[in-house]
């Protein structure tokens, strides 16, 4: 019995020692001890978090923001698809935000997040997500976390390699995933006739230096394929853009074999400088089609949608020198670009090893026309001439690529399950990790800047199975976050994400957290609706419609009682929030409502529309919590027959007698 | 014998665990949450004829600036009379009647403009707070307006 006593103690100690002594010591590169990772990913109560990381929401439609290292969700912006908690989509002044040139879409698929830059760093203004279904691109404000503006485009079937961004946000790219006939071309044709009349269309979205709105600089007409992924060219390739293509075998049914036949595939490098050069001189052809523009004001609190029917268009075909090819092993996925912008890598996503091309030897090569031939009038580069070098045996599957500040570069590794680092210099490989499971895309701080800042890396991983408690048949989606500070890099956190993860971008707080507005001035509120102060409130009946302007503050509603609503109106309860102060919005609620709440920040004044469907009382509420008399925050809405004479009565705090003979019996 | 071990073992693992992982001085050691002092009577150094703000001397005319008190009409429709009648009554607040006579000018600015502050340390409005359970929200005045409100009070009250 004492032997076995004495055994255990000195094991306590050397657990002890285990866990406990790595923390004092230095933190080395062989350091793959994980005792220390809750240290470097734990944020105290009341501590902030090192950097914001905004990450797609791929099905879901919206956009997550994370806090880093502790893996915190702080919010989820609503941007492609209605989102209930927030109104997003229900409130009258957010429904235009989701029209489209098919009407409403309430639900898309957002995949791809790039935040704006100036001189090719992040600046913190504005982060932007595609929505790859029906084509668009969506600009959030990081003033307010908001989707601020959405634009659709034209001649696409799907966005699939966009939002990229050029290093001084003059564009936002969009490339059609699937290629269609022209919007102003009769599309009722054979779809085996996709080589003659399939096209493939990117778009140059200008982005206002000053204020962010959006606008279709140009068009370039490509070839009928797929365009993938993307990447702007930065320091000397900047005023170059690349895409990769998949499909050139053009399949148009099984593309899963069908497209799988070439041995290479293309990357397009596009002289995006000397498309500016054609437009300017007239050169682009002005082409009739239909495409919706949303803003979003926070002055009038409100969106508008228009609908814009032209678009100019440059065909890369007769305007020579603005696209190349150069062949890329079997369907690229990501083609990124290295920080100071001379490689650019290519990951074809059925491959087994990564190319690695050089844009000095593009340039060469287009000088020499050193060309191995054309695609429907397109120069292909010849492959050797172009190429910088291959990573050999980096793993299966490379997928995406992004960078440190010391040289490096991270592959994720679909097929393989697993991030590989490698050396740019020497296309080595210097560590490999796994990912469980399953690893989509990845993200380095700063990582597809000119500086990146090569403290974290966070791989999405498509697979979660038993990473986290089992949920039943649907799991929530794994991300995990690795230190790669050191020459090894160290798994230090999974945590779960929103939807599904693509492409997300991890931004130093100190960008971005000193802008946040807290309320919204009332002095600055143009809705025309806007209640100035409860002294303002009324009801007002325009034939059929009921405009009601309420307020809503600590910790009642005005007016909160409302008679004289007959069956057959159309109620529109208009409420401004006369709070002014950080984080007291007021909810609104109101029974049988088929349309949803309202969720109003302080300031703002949002719009439910309201079909009374029976004659009756109707209680009303405030849903988000605001005060110690949050529960007494209500009222009711009498309802009354079409035709019913009870008269239009509203107030607050008033007890006014009987109006009808209702209750004199 | 055993549970002498025992409990040296835990000890040892104890102290191990806690004085040795804390000696990393690399990671940054969290800030106290709650960093707020208080003797016994409040804070000694909180002057709750002034309160605590911006404001420290404010001058006050001998008669009403009639302009000024209707601007500060304008702010209370806006700001204020959601939860204050200009009568004793209270309604989510304390009525406004007689208010510059319970307190100073300087209090009354400084409350308007450092409400949380002031709510967390002013024994008037701990007192206040008893009876409303309603934290005064900080309505983000201008001076001037907090001025232009305090210029409408005294109206209120009679000033002419």
């Amino acid at each position: 019995m004492m032997k076995k006593l004495k055994a255990t103690f000195p094991a306590f100690v050397s657990i002890a020692l285990l866990f406990g002594m790595p923390a004092c010591k230095p933190k080395n590169a062989g350091n793959t001890v994980s005792s220390d990772a809750a240290d470097k990913v734990y944020v105290a109560p009341g501590q902030y978090d090192k950097f914001y990381n905004f990450v797609s929401g791929g099905f879901s439609g919206q956009m997550s923001v994370y806090g880093l290292p502790s893996g915190r969700l702080l919010r989820v912006i609503p941007a492609f698809s209605v989102d209930p908690e927030k109104g997003w989509g229900y409130s009258e002044e957010t429904k235009p935000m989701l029209n489209t040139s098919h009407g409403f879409v309430p639900w898309d698929d957002l995949h791809h997040v790039q935040v704006s830059k100036t001189n090719g760093e992040y600046d913190g203004r504005w982060v932007f997500g595609n929505a790859n279904n029906t084509p668009r691109v969506a600009r959030i404000d990081l003033k307010t976390f908001r989707t601020v503006e959405i634009i659709e485009l034209p001649n696409s079937g799907g966005n699939h390699s966009s939002p990229f961004i050029t290093e001084n946000t003059e564009y936002v790219v969009a490339g059609t995933r699937f290629s269609v006939p022209p919007d102003d071309k009769n599309g009722d044709v054979p779809i085996n006739t996709y080589k003659q009349n399939f096209k493939g269309t990117i778009s140059f979205i200008s982005v206002g230096k000053e204020d962010g709105k959006m606008d279709i600089a140009f068009q370039i007409q490509c070839p009928g394929f797929n365009f993938d992924l993307s990447r702007a060219g930065k320091g000397v390739s900047h005023g170059w853009f690349f895409f990769s293509c998949y499909n050139t075998e053009q399949a148009n049914t099984l593309l899963e074999v069908n497209a799988s036949q070439k041995d290479k595939d293309f990357i397009m490098a596009v002289n995006w400088k000397k498309a500016e050069e054609y437009l300017k001189a007239g050169k682009g052809r002005k082409q009739t089609v239909k495409y919706a523009h949303n803003i979003y004001s926070d002055i009038t609190h409100s969106a508008t949608s228009e609908i814009r029917t032209e678009v100019t268009v440059l065909d890369a075909k007769e305007l020579k020198d603005i696209c190349y090819f150069f062949p890329c092993p079997k369907s690229p996925h990501g083609c990124d670009v290295s920080p100071g912008g001379e490689y650019i890598v290519g990951s074809g996503k059925l491959a087994a090893l990564i190319p690695v091309f050089s844009f000095e030897k593009i340039q060469k090569a287009i000088a020499a026309k050193d060309y191995i031939g054309e695609f429907e009038g397109i120069p292909i580069l010849k492959y050797e001439s172009v190429l910088y070098g291959e990573v050999q045996k980096p793993g299966l599957g490379p997928l995406h690529t992004e960078f440190d500040n010391k040289g490096n570069a991270y592959t994720s590794m679909f097929v393989s399950s697993e991030v590989v680092k490698w050396s740019l210099k020497d296309l080595t490989v210097l560590d490999r990790v796994p990912t469980y499971y399953s690893v989509g895309h990845l993200t380095v701080a700063g990582g597809d800047t000119k500086t990146p800042n090569g403290k974290y890396l966070v791989a999405y991983n498509k697979i979660t199975k038993d990473r986290f408690l089992p949920t039943g048949p649907e799991l929530s989606q794994s991300a995990q976050l690795y230190d790669i500070s050191g020459d090894k890099m160290q798994l230090i956190l999974d945590y779960p994400t929103i939807g599904e993860p693509h492409y997300a971008q991890i931004v130093p707080a100190e960008l971005i957290k000193g802008n946040s507005v807290k309320f919204f001035k009332m002095e600055e509120n143009k809705n025309p609706y806007f209640s100035n102060g409860e002294g303002t409130t009324k009801v007002v009946r325009e034939g059929n419609k009921v405009h009601v302007n309420m307020t809503a503050i600590r910790s009642h509603l005005t007016p909160d009682n409302i008679e004289g609503i007959r069956m057959g109106d159309e109620v529109y309860f208009h409420i401004t929030n006369l709070e002014q102060d950080w984080d007291v919005p007021h909810g609104f609620a109101i029974k049988g409502a088929s349309n949803a709440e309202l969720l109003i920040m302080p300031g703002e004044t949002q719009t439910l529309k309201w079909n009374p469907d029976k004659v009756g009382i109707f209680p009303m509420y405030c849903t988000d919590f605001c005060s110690a008399l949050h529960q007494e925050m209500s009222g009711y809405i009498r309802v009354s027959p079409a035709g019913s004479n009870v008269p239009l009565l509203f107030s607050t705090g008033k007890n006014y007698p009987a109006s009808d003979s209702a209750n004199k019996k | 014998m055993k549970k002498l071990f025992v409990v040296a073992a835990i000890g040892c693992l104890t102290m191990l665990t806690f004085s040795w992982g804390g000696c990393d001085s690399n990671t940054e050691t969290p800030a106290p949450v709650d960093e707020t002092k208080k003797s016994e009577n409040g804070n000694p150094s909180y002057d709750p004829h002034r309160g605590e703000g911006k404001f420290t001397k404010v001058e006050v005319g001998a008669s009403l600036d009639a302009a000024m008190a209707e601007t500060g009409n304008k702010v209370f429709g806006v700001k204020c009379s959601s939860c204050h009648k200009l009568t004793e009554e209270k309604l989510v607040g304390p009525g406004w009647k007689g208010v510059t006579a319970r307190h100073s000018p300087e209090w009354i600015m400084n409350f308007m403009t450092n409400t949380d502050a002031m709510i967390d340390k002013d024994p008037k409005v701990q007192a206040q707070l008893e009876i409303c359970l309603v934290r005064m929200p900080n309505q983000n005045l201008t001076d001037a307006d907090a001025r232009a409100l305090y210029e409408f009070q005294r109206k209120n009250d009679g000033v002419k």
